[in-house]
């Protein structure tokens, strides 16, 4: 039944996306473009019903890779949308526009790994004290 | 002995200062209150103020944010007053202490009379602790 | 704007002198808008997991929180098995629920008590956490801990229950059973409880799906979705147990599903210890591989959802760590707004935020801009409202 949400991300997204099946239960979307890749995410949370679990960033040499980690409890299996903000000064469209369990989630990509996202609503610092200098991502590599 | 040594020997009033804790000392600390350990019965009161206190128990790493406000409790409770380190992470931050996140131990923050180390330790061995610290008061 | 002076907070009478982590502005009696405010509580595990080998990053993770201090270790091993495709024996899976189950047990009897404080029923505290400490006993009987217990590792478990204990953990299981029952008649009946918790702190279906809270914070609301039954794992899928789903989303329903929750994890405990295959406890791993894995769990507060990357090494290339309060504190926000200042406190324990987060709380007049209340003050008004509701019945 995995085939099932395949072939609809295929069918509306096209040449886009590149879903890669590593089991049932878990799936992966490459979305290299950004804004697409928050146009699929918007599709699994609103049409597809899909949970949002979290997102997650990764420091890489290209820049900061985000992952939408999607959970479709009907069926068991996690649903998981690549995608690239480029450095030098990544930056990925608010997921808030439709959905406030992004709120916090982006704060902490903002302050840790220091992707902007323009549109959040209140892109203050959420873990790091007041005091921590700016410019200083934790979580990216070599620092 | 002046009056205010007996009464914080015969019965000490503890506040638990926790800052960066995993919560699992905190909860031990809370249990020395229930039915099985039931340290009212030794004269040892939770309060709710360092105001009160005679015993700081503390616990946690104290993390960059935290360390301002925790010195600031330290120098608002009055003397006499007796510091105890409650787990590993004040002793030495624990696994923590590579963090970046981290500052330093807590005995480098504000003095520390009694280390009760564990993670996190026994409900017993806090008691002890809280003794330990007790008789080091003449 | 408001002038905030630092005012220390707890939910407990071991209150924390730290400042506001939640700064509530109030009109009167109601509270129009709060601000969050955390960081006290950040060690930067993310990364210093990715110093650790993956065997560490197991004890690493599993001192997030003391409270559900097994359900990190769960989801990490699990995700670092996910990546291979890593399969471990029968009877570790057994093994690894059980003890999952037993702590789900220690925390929401943890909750109870919380909540007993707080809306003044003392000993209500007293006997639940009197009732914790024989699961903090058996606890100790299979892993040497009351807390942080260290049983998981990747390949399976690295202790096995004895033969000889499992009489002794069956009679434990009786009593908390009866303990149990007894509670959740007793606040399914008391008409006070009733009264102070109905209708309280609301958290609507609609919010709670655009929030994507989890576990019992999404349950009351209306919303069937429990990780152990949706993307089954260990054992829960080999017993038979039943998700509580409750409609109102006030403070009630939310009790009354950890009540209830108890009590099938003591049938999910009975039953995977009568029927516990033998074999090993472990498989041996070589390497963890190249590539990605995911794992989910249902901690007792929701899922807890683990990341972790590899490129092949002795070391994660990056772990992601989403506690179930990350998602599910922020619905505090939706649930208090228009509501009296004396429910904020108890409105905060519903959602079950670790405790580390939950430690901090100060109530600010939007009219004057100072503060007029702690999270003591707060405390002690729900506690009041409870006698006045008590007389007036």
């Amino acid at each position: 039944m995995a085939n099932d949400i395949t072939a609809k991300l295929n069918e509306k997204f096209g040449k886009s996306v590149e879903v890669f099946e590593k089991t049932g239960k878990r799936i992966y979307v490459n979305v290299p473009d950004k804004v697409k890749a928050l146009e699929v995410v918007k599709f699994l949370f609103l049409d597809e019903n899909l949970r949002f679990s979290i997102a997650s960033g990764v420091d890489t040499r290209e820049g900061i890779e985000i992952l939408y980690h999607m959970a479709d409890d009907a069926l068991g299996r996690m649903i998981t949308v690549r995608t690239l903000a480029e450095k030098p000064r990544p930056e990925m469209p608010t997921a808030t526009a439709f959905m406030d369990g992004a709120l916090w989630i982006e704060r902490e990509m903002h302050e840790l790994l220091g992707v902007n996202f323009p549109g959040h609503p209140n892109l203050k610092k959420l873990l790091l004290p007041d005091d921590w200098p700016d410019g200083v991502y934790p979580l990216r590599k070599g620092e | 002995m002046n009056i205010f040594k007996w009464g914080l020997k015969k019965s000490p009033w503890v506040f638990h200062l926790g800052a960066s804790a995993c919560n699992n000392c905190d909860i031990e600390i809370i249990d020395c209150l229930t039915p099985k350990f039931d340290v009212e019965r030794f004269g040892i009161k939770l309060v709710g103020s360092p105001k009160h206190a005679d015993v700081l128990l503390v616990t946690g790493i104290v993390n960059r944010h935290a360390l301002p406000r925790f010195k600031r409790v330290y120098e608002q409770t009055p003397d006499p007053k007796l510091v105890v380190a409650i787990g590993v992470c004040p002793l030495s931050g624990d696994m923590f202490r590579d963090s970046y996140n981290y500052v330093m131990p807590v005995d480098k923050i504000i003095p520390v009379d009694v280390y009760v180390p564990g993670c996190p330790p026994k409900p017993e061995a806090i008691i002890s602790g809280i003794m330990k610290a007790l008789n080091k008061v003449k | 704007m408001s002038r905030e002076s630092v005012i220390p907070i707890g939910p407990f009478h071991p209150l924390q002198e730290e400042p506001e982590f939640f700064t509530l502005k109030v009109e009167g009696e109601k509270v129009v808008d709060i601000e969050a405010r955390i960081g006290y509580n950040h060690r930067g595990i993310e990364k210093l997991a990715e110093s650790k080998t993956f065997d560490q990053m197991v004890f690493l993770v599993e001192r997030i929180c003391g409270i559900c201090s097994t359900s990190h270790p769960f989801a990490n091993v699990m995700a670092s098995e996910d990546i291979s495709g890593i399969v471990i024996p029968e009877r570790a899976e057994y093994i690894r629920t059980i003890i999952a189950e037993l702590e789900r047990i220690h925390s929401h009897l943890l909750w109870v008590g919380l909540a007993g404080h707080f809306i003044g029923y003392d000993t209500v505290f007293m006997w639940a956490w009197r009732h914790r400490e024989p699961v903090l006993e058996m606890f100790e009987r299979i892993s040497g801990n009351r807390n942080h217990y260290a049983m998981f590792k990747v390949g399976g478990v690295r202790r096995d229950i004895k033969k000889d204990d499992v009489p002794d953990l069956l009679k434990t299981l009786g009593q908390l059973d009866s303990f149990n029952s007894m509670i959740t008649n007793a606040v399914l009946d008391d008409p006070v409880i009733h009264a102070r918790l109905k209708g309280v702190g609301v958290l609507s279906k609609k919010d709670a799906i655009n929030l994507s809270v989890v576990g019992p914070t999404a349950r009351p609301s209306g919303i069937d979705i429990d990780v152990r039954r949706d993307h089954p794992y260990a054992a829960y899928d080999k017993v038979d147990w039943k998700v509580i789903v409750r409609e109102e989303g006030d403070v009630f329903a939310k009790a009354v599903v950890r009540l209830l929750e108890i009590g099938e994890s003591i049938k999910i405990i009975r039953q995977c210890l009568k029927t516990l295959p033998g074999g090993n406890i472990d498989v041996e791993v070589r390497d963890i591989g190249k590539g990605e894995g995911i794992g989910v769990h249902e901690a007792p507060r929701g899922e807890v959802f683990h990341y972790v990357r590899s490129n092949g090494g002795n070391y994660p290339e990056r772990v992601k760590i989403r506690a179930p309060s990350f998602m599910n504190v922020a619905s505090y926000k939706h649930a208090i707004i228009g509501e009296s200042i004396s429910d904020a406190a108890l409105i905060l324990a519903a959602v079950d935020p670790c405790y580390c987060c939950t430690e901090r709380m100060a109530a600010v007049d939007c009219e004057t801009g100072s503060n007029v209340m702690t999270g003591q003050d707060l405390i002690r008004l729900s506690q009041e409202k409870t006698k006045k509701l008590r007389k007036a019945l």
